[in-house]
C-alpha cells in the first residue's frame, strides 16, 4: 500500500491523444519525495539536454507533493515542471489553490503530458476516467473564463481547472498556468502548456489518500493548527507589517504598502521614490482595495487567507489576486492602486506572469523614450503609461507587431531589438524578470540566493532568516528566544552578532561559511516543501513558521510511512536539490550564469563575491565551475548522473 | 440540562461571511470519519459540504442532514446580497436529485453527526479546524414544542389499535414495562 501518495501517474500523449494509468517506482519516493523531487527525476530521464522548450518531446509536468491532499494544513500545492521557453532550463513553478489536492483525490500524483495535440484540447480526469475533449469553442477565451465554462458544460460546480489564456495559446515567454485561487505564474509554463495545445486540465475527485500511523500523523496536524493560531496573534515585532505573520506576503490584508512603494523600484525597475507614501495615499490606496476586495480567501486546507477575490467590473468576484501582484502594474506603469487592480484582472484572464509582463510592459516604454523603439513600432498607442499599458497587453497576448517581440521577455525582445536595447533589459537573472529591487550595500547571503537559486526567484530561496539585521542586541535576543526552528545554535549566534552598522555588518558579515550555512539552510526548507506539497507561506518562507527541519521527519515519515530522521531527510533533500542542478548543468548552465542582475547593489565587490561564490560551491559539493563533483553525485547515490556527465565530457572520470 | 418544555441541542452557527473557502472543514470530517479514524481522507466522504461559486464569491457551507428517499420541489432562486443561490444548495438533504452527502463507493447516505465518538469530544473537529471562525459550535436551548397531553397519547394508541387490535397493542405495552424507554425488559 502506498501512503500519502496514489502511487500512481497519468501519461498523457497529446499527438497521438492516448492516456495511461502508470504505477511509480515506490525508490523514486523514498529517494525523492515528491513533487519538484520526482518531477526533476523525470525530466532528467526523459528530458535530455537537446531538447527544445517547444517541442513534442518536451515534457509538461503536474505533480503533487508527497503530502499534498492529506490532512496537514496547507499541503496544497502542485509543482508544474517543463523546460522553459525563456530561461531554456528546468522550469518549476509552484501553485496552491486546489487543484493538486483534487488531483489526488481522482488518484493520480502526477498528470505528465508529452507530444503536441493538432487541434485546441482540454484533458478532462473524471475520478480516475481520463479523456480528451476539444476545446476549439474556448480559443482566445480567458482563464477563468474557460474555468467557469468547462465546470457547466460538465456540469460539476466542484470541478479544479487549470487553464491557460490568450497569452499561452500564442505561447507568450511568461504565460501563465491560472487556476482561479492560484496559478504557475513564472518561467512561462502557460506557453508551454500552449504549444501542446492543451487549453486545460480539469478535475474531479472522490477517492482517499491513506496516511501511513492516522494518529501520530494526525497529532502533527492539530500541533500545527494550534501554532499557526498562537503565532498568528502574536505577530514579530521590529519586520514590517505584511512579513509580520505567517503566509505569504499579507499584500490583500494589509494596507500600508510604505515599504514596497519606497523601497521597490518603479518602471522598468528605475526609480526610486522616498517619501511617496503620504496620508493622502494612504486613505486612497486604502479606499480603493477596501471597495475592490469583497472577501480574503485561503487554498485547500489552509487557514491562512493569503489571496482576495477582487471586483473591478460588474460581476461580483472578477478575479483572485494575491501577494505583490497587487502593485506590480501599479508600479511598473507609475500609476495607482486603481490602474493595477483593473490591469490586473485583463492580465489574470490573458493568463501573463505578474512579474515579467508589467516589467517588459516597463521595458518597452522605456525603449521608447530612450528613442530605441520608434513610432513606428508603437503606431497608435495612447500617450498616457496606463493606455501604453493596456495596449502593450494587448499586442504581447497577441503577439501583434511590438507585442511579438515583447512577447518573449525583456532579454529576448532586447536581443532581436538590437540597438543597444540589452542594457535596459537590466533585470533579469538567467534571462528572467526579476522582483524590482534595487539596493545599495551588497548582502552576502543574498548575494547567494539571486546568484545560485534555481527557481530565479529570490521568494523562492529566501525566508527563515531575518532579511536585515536588528537594530539592537535587545531586540535580536528577543527574537531568537524561541527560535527553535533553526538547524544549530550558530545561526542564532550569527544572527546576535549581526549588527547594521561597524565589522559586523553587510557585506562582510556573515563571513562567508556562515553565509554558506544560512542560504543552504533556507534553500533546503523551500526544497522541502517543494516535495512534500506544502505551501512556502506556512513553511520556508515565513519567519518562524510550524513546519521545520525538526519537525518535518516525523510528520513526512507518519504520513507517506518513509522512514526518516533529520539526517537523512537533510541528505534526500540534498539529492533533489542536486539533480534539479544536474539537470540545468547538462544544458549548459555554468558558474558564469549565477550571477544576480549587475546594478542589484550599487557597491558590488568582484572579489568578495567570488569567494562567496567558491566557498558556496565548496559546500555543496560543486566544483569551482559549479558542477556537482563525481564524489558528490555517488554520495547521493546520483550514479546515473555522475555516469553521464563523464560520458558527455562535462566531468572527467576519476583515474582507475 | 433539561428543562421541563425545552431541550439541549447541540448546533453550529455558520457566518457565511467569514468562510475564506479553505475546506479544511471537509478535510477533516472525512478524516476523523474514515476507519480507522484520521487513515483517509477524502472531502467527497465529508458530511460538510463548501458550496463554492469563485466568480459569484458564494462560499457557503452546508451539512450533511437527513436521508430522504425521493425529490422535491426545491428548485427555486435565493438571491441574498446580489449573489444567487440555488435553494437546493441549502438542503442538508442526502437525496436522488443530487450526488452530494453520500459515500462516493456505496451511494449510502451520509449525516452530521456532530463527531459523536467515543470518548465524547466537545467540540465538532470542523468547528476546531476552523481557525476563520465561520464555524462556531454552540450549545442551545430549544423549545421542546408543547409537551404532549394524555388526550394526543390516546389519539395514537386508539390509531395503533385500529390496526393490530387492542390485545396486541396492551400486550406490547406491558412487554415494554410500561416505562416507554423503548429499551427490552
Amino acid at each position: 500500500m502506498r501512503y500519502a501518495e496514489t502511487g500512481f501517474s497519468l501519461e498523457v500523449d497529446l499527438t497521438r491523444g492516448s492516456i495511461e494509468r502508470v504505477a511509480s517506482d515506490p525508490k523514486h519516493t523514498e529517494h525523492y519525495l515528491g513533487g519538484l523531487g520526482t518531477n526533476a527525476r523525470v525530466m532528467w530521464d526523459r528530458v535530455g539536454p537537446e531538447v527544445e522548450p517547444f517541442s513534442e518531446e518536451n515534457l509538461l509536468i503536474f505533480g503533487t507533493g508527497l503530502l499534498t491532499g492529506s490532512p496537514l494544513p496547507a499541503t496544497n500545492r502542485t509543482i508544474v515542471t517543463s523546460i522553459s521557453p525563456q530561461t531554456r532550463l528546468l522550469a518549476f513553478s509552484m501553485m496552491g489553490g486546489f487543484f493538486g489536492a483534487e488531483l489526488k483525490y481522482a488518484g493520480f500524483d502526477k498528470v505528465i503530458c508529452r507530444g503536441k495535440s493538432p487541434e485546441l484540447v482540454y484533458l478532462w480526469i473524471d475520478d480516475g476516467k481520463v479523456e480528451l475533449r476539444d476545446a476549439k469553442h474556448f480559443r482566445g477565451l480567458g482563464t477563468l473564463e474557460t474555468a467557469e465554462l468547462i465546470r457547466q458544460e460538465l456540469g460539476d460546480p466542484m470541478i479544479q481547472v487549470a487553464s491557460i489564456g490568450l497569452a499561452g495559446e500564442n505561447r507568450v515567454f511568461f504565460a501563465s498556468i491560472e487556476q482561479g485561487r492560484s496559478s504557475a505564474s513564472r518561467q512561462g509554463l502557460g506557453a508551454i502548456m500552449g504549444d501542446k495545445k492543451l487549453k486545460a486540465i480539469a478535475v474531479r475527485g472522490k477517492k482517499d489518500i491513506n496516511v501511513a500511523r492516522p494518529v501520530e500523523f494526525m497529532a502533527h496536524c492539530n500541533d500545527a493548527l494550534s501554532y499557526i493560531k498562537v503565532r498568528e496573534q502574536n505577530p514579530i515585532q521590529g519586520v514590517m507589517p505584511i512579513v509580520a505573520g505567517l503566509g505569504s506576503p499579507q499584500e490583500m490584508r494589509v494596507h500600508d504598502e510604505q515599504w514596497h512603494t519606497e523601497n521597490f523600484v518603479w518602471g522598468n525597475a528605475r526609480h526610486r521614490r522616498k517619501g511617496f507614501w503620504t496620508k493622502e495615499i494612504e486613505e486612497a490606496w486604502t479606499g480603493t482595495m477596501e471597495s475592490a476586495r469583497t472577501r480574503l480567501l485561503s487554498c485547500h486546507n489552509c487557514p491562512l487567507k493569503c489571496g482576495a477575490a477582487i471586483s473591478v467590473d460588474t460581476r461580483i468576484c472578477s478575479y483572485m489576486m494575491k501577494c505583490f501582484s497587487k502593485l506590480t502594474y501599479t508600479m511598473g506603469a507609475m500609476s495607482d492602486l486603481k490602474f493595477g487592480l483593473k490591469i490586473a484582472q485583463k492580465a489574470t484572464e490573458h493568463g501573463v506572469d505578474a512579474f515579467s509582463a508589467p516589467q517588459t510592459m516597463a521595458f518597452a516604454i522605456e525603449l521608447y523614450e530612450a528613442g530605441i523603439l520608434t513610432d513606428k513600432d508603437v503606431e497608435g498607442w495612447p500617450a498616457d503609461s496606463e493606455g501604453r499599458f493596456y495596449w502593450l497587453l494587448d499586442r504581447i497576448v497577441r503577439r501583434e507587431g511590438i507585442g511579438d517581440v515583447l512577447a518573449d521577455g525583456t532579454y529576448w525582445a532586447a536581443q532581436r531589438i538590437g540597438k543597444g536595447a540589452m542594457a535596459f533589459a537590466h533585470n533579469c537573472i538567467k534571462k528572467h524578470e526579476q522582483l524590482p529591487l534595487k539596493l545599495g550595500m551588497l548582502n552576502p547571503i543574498y548575494f547567494l540566493m539571486y546568484s545560485t537559486g534555481e527557481k530565479i526567484n529570490i521568494t523562492q530561496i529566501e525566508g527563515n532568516f531575518p532579511q536585515q539585521p536588528f537594530p539592537t542586541k535587545e531586540q535580536r535576543e528577543d527574537f531568537i528566544k524561541d527560535w527553535e526552528h533553526v538547524p544549530d545554535q550558530r545561526f542564532k549566534d550569527w544572527f546576535l552578532d549581526w549588527e547594521l552598522r561597524g565589522p559586523k555588518s553587510i557585506p562582510n558579515y556573515p563571513p562567508p561559511d556562515a553565509t554558506c550555512e544560512i542560504v543552504h539552510w533556507q534553500e533546503m526548507m523551500h526544497y522541502v516543501d517543494d516535495s512534500v506539497g506544502v505551501c512556502a507561506g506556512l513553511s520556508s518562507f515565513p519567519l518562524k513558521p510550524p513546519y521545520h527541519i525538526h519537525n518535518w521527519p516525523a510528520i513526512i515519515s507518519s504520513g507517506a510511512g518513509i522512514p526518516l530522521d533529520e539526517r537523512s531527510l537533510q541528505h534526500t533533500v540534498r539529492r533533489i536539490r542536486t539533480l534539479v542542478r544536474c539537470n540545468n548543468i547538462r544544458r549548459g548552465m555554468r558558474r558564469a550564469d549565477d550571477k544576480p542582475p549587475e546594478d542589484h547593489w550599487k557597491n558590488r565587490f568582484p572579489e568578495l563575491e567570488a569567494k562567496l561564490l567558491d566557498a558556496y560551491y565548496q559546500f555543496k559539493g560543486w566544483n569551482a565551475d559549479g558542477v556537482p563533483t563525481l564524489a558528490t553525485l555517488r554520495e547521493l547515490q546520483l550514479d546515473f548522473v555522475a555516469g553521464e556527465f563523464v560520458e558527455r565530457g562535462i566531468l572527467k572520470s576519476e583515474a582507475p | 440540562m433539561k428543562s421541563t418544555n425545552g431541550k439541549t441541542v447541540k448546533t453550529i452557527k455558520i457566518d457565511v461571511a467569514k468562510c475564506n473557502g479553505c475546506r479544511a472543514c471537509e478535510v477533516i470530517c472525512a478524516a476523523f470519519h474514515a476507519k480507522p479514524k484520521y487513515s483517509s481522507t477524502n472531502p467527497a466522504r465529508s458530511r460538510i459540504r463548501v458550496i463554492r461559486d469563485q466568480v459569484a464569491d458564494v462560499y457557503l457551507p452546508v451539512y450533511a442532514g437527513e436521508y430522504t428517499a425521493s425529490e422535491c420541489a426545491g428548485r427555486d432562486k435565493y438571491v441574498i446580497d446580489g449573489r444567487e443561490y440555488d435553494e437546493c444548495a441549502f438542503c442538508r438533504a442526502s437525496c436522488p436529485s443530487r450526488d452530494v452527502f453520500k459515500e462516493p463507493d456505496s451511494d449510502l447516505p451520509l449525516k452530521c453527526d456532530m463527531c459523536e465518538s467515543d470518548p465524547t469530544i466537545k467540540t465538532p473537529k470542523c468547528v476546531e479546524w476552523c481557525l476563520a471562525e465561520a464555524l462556531v459550535f454552540e450549545e442551545r436551548e430549544v423549545e421542546d414544542g408543547k409537551a404532549p397531553s394524555v388526550d394526543d397519547v390516546d389519539i395514537g394508541l386508539r390509531a395503533l389499535a385500529g390496526v393490530h387490535g387492542w390485545p396486541k397493542v396492551m400486550d406490547a405495552a406491558s412487554r415494554l414495562g410500561g416505562a416507554g424507554t423503548g429499551k427490552k425488559s
